[in-house]
């Protein structure tokens, strides 16, 4: 029972990562930042919780702030770059964070032993969970609640002005500059609403691991969050927790009696499901379809 | 209304636009003819602030707009379409008039409060509106992907107006329609003029920039050749070299 809710948790922090890369994606933009602003509000909220005994809440409200914040300062000259530059700028400053938090070196003595970020040891006992008894139950219906919250602000986003604003930008630059959009803005306000959103989940997922390094926050955790949008489709927001169900659920979990072939199918299969459904897994098609089958459409 | 002063644009070696002095009275359609790559689109673009000028001044109402971004430009009441048609092709036809409804002057007229509570179902009325205007009322919720090209630029005129401008560029809206469609163009432009809305119009269709025009300018080699009435412009030798080729003098 532990194993499928600590999957649980762990599809729904990455269903948060993958949304936080969705946000972004909508403008058009292909950003490998996410991880970093993931990273971010991992140790903030780690050290709000261990080092300054805040309550959990609080600190992830603010894990979301600094990964908003930081988002926002790179939005604006990371922005002035589209495509291949953007992604290679992207991906310099994920580094940059990964390596900051590789030299990081702040532990104070508790005791007789020393808390807090210890360089490229880590971050170990984030014990906030355990020492307030919280069971794996808990835990996972927390995270979910986090992962719904989202999921409905962004699908009523989508739905609003502003959702259709975001996908004007991403799809023709030129004419939502020439309907009047300040494109400027728009692409950094997306950028920002994906920072809060990795911000949290860093926060959520430092909680639940209690032991954080800068390599989990790498180039891969990267690709994995804009890989989730992108298998997902970016019809709505439920494509991308369909991907992560798919990739961290069937592809990694499911097919681990497989042994080491499962890593060349895991490529294989990402592979063929992007060219069974170049849109996405839930593409605008089949998104109508399955309204359809829910509820009957008045024609 | 719109003054344009020593306009240029160098790309690279190639002076696309050299120098153009142009004036649009409030009210009035300008044709603007001449021949292929003779600076037509450009002089959009740059009134439109798409691309930085070489030299020259834009000034929209008296007030030099030559620095502005794009979406200042439409705030200020100048709103275009586009050569190539460019629409919002995976969101539907209501969104793509929804997106460019930022109705720029009138924005910063309402309150935030009187926006907030029936701005909403205002706007909304409105763009239904332009809808049946354009006569697309029926393709509401299709993406605008998937529409006939003839209804693609029915929709990215429309797609301007909702912008509210009060100068509208329409860079070549005839091409690729058919004499009926081309009717129903010119009866549209007729209409919008009665409305108030200066136009410009960028067109190859010959007929129907004699037709609607007030006034006619006329580009070659990114340098005004000829200006006036149609008529006048009809029998200017230089036009017709032009256009021709040869030495009508």
């Amino acid at each position: 029972m532990d194993f499928y809710l600590g999957l649980l948790q762990i599809i729904g922090v990455h269903t948060l990562l993958g949304l936080s890369a969705y946000c972004v994606l909508l403008t058009g933009q292909v950003s490998l930042a996410q991880a970093g602003f993931f990273a971010i509000g991992a140790y903030v909220a780690g050290m709000l919780t261990v080092l300054a005994a805040w309550p959990l809440i609080l600190a992830l409200v603010v894990s979301a702030i600094a990964g908003g914040a930081m988002a926002c300062a790179v939005g604006f000259p990371a922005l002035r770059v589209k495509g291949l530059m953007l992604v290679v700028a992207t991906v310099a400053f994920g580094e940059a964070v990964r390596l900051f938090f590789f030299n990081f070196d702040y532990q104070v003595a508790r005791g007789d032993i020393r808390i807090g970020p210890h360089g490229g040891e880590g971050f170990r006992q984030i014990r906030y969970f355990p020492e307030h008894g919280w069971t794996t139950l808990d835990v996972a219906l927390f995270i979910w609640t986090a992962v719904a919250l989202v999921m409905a602000a962004l699908w009523w986003m989508d739905r609003s002005r502003s959702g259709a604003v975001l996908r004007a930008v991403g799809e023709d630059e030129i004419a939502a500059q020439s309907s009047g959009i300040n494109i400027t803005a728009v692409k950094v306000t997306a950028m920002t609403i994906g920072g809060v959103i990795a911000g949290l989940g860093g926060g959520i997922f430092a909680h639940y691991t209690t032991h954080i390094e800068h390599v989990q926050f790498g180039v891969v955790l990267a690709t994995f969050a804009i890989a989730y949008p992108i298998l997902g489709g970016l019809s709505n927001v439920f494509g991308t927790l369909l991907a992560v169900i798919f990739i961290q659920g069937f592809l990694l979990e499911g097919l681990r009696f497989l042994g080491d072939w499962r890593n060349l199918l895991f490529g294989g299969l990402i592979v063929l499901a992007m060219n069974l459904r170049p849109r996405g897994l839930l593409d605008a098609g089949s998104t109508i379809a399955l309204k359809r089958l829910f509820f009957k459409t008045k024609e | 209304m719109l003054n344009l002063s020593g306009l240029t644009k160098h790309f690279g070696g190639v002076r696309a636009v050299d120098g153009i002095d142009l004036a649009i009275a409030k009210g009035e359609i300008l044709g603007l003819i001449g021949p292929n790559g003779s600076g037509k689109s450009t002089i959009v673009n740059l009134i439109c602030g798409l691309f930085p000028m070489t030299a020259g001044r834009v000034i929209f109402r008296d007030v030099d707009i030559s620095d502005l971004p794009p979406h200042a430009r439409v705030d200020r009441g100048i709103a275009r379409t586009f050569q190539n048609i460019r629409l919002f092709g995976q969101l539907t036809v209501w969104q793509n008039l929804w997106v460019a409804q930022n109705s720029g002057e009138q924005r910063h007229k309402e309150r935030f409060l009187t926006r907030w509570f029936g701005g909403a179902r205002r706007a909304r009325d409105e763009i239904d509106r332009m809808l049946e205007f354009f006569n697309l009322a029926h393709k509401r919720d299709e993406l605008a992907a998937n529409l006939a090209f003839g209804e693609q630029r029915r929709l990215e005129f429309a797609r301007a107006l909702a912008a509210k401008p009060s100068l509208l560029l329409l860079d070549e809206p005839a091409a690729g329609m058919n004499a009926e469609e081309i009717d129903q163009l010119d009866d549209r432009i007729r209409m919008l003029r009665q409305d108030g809305i200066t136009i410009m119009l960028i067109e190859h269709h010959v007929e129907l920039v004699m037709s609607v025009a007030d006034r006619i300018a006329v580009l070659n080699f990114g340098q005004k050749i000829a200006e006036g009435t149609p008529a006048k412009v009809q029998a200017d030798p230089a036009v017709r070299e032009a256009y021709l080729g040869t030495a009508a003098a």
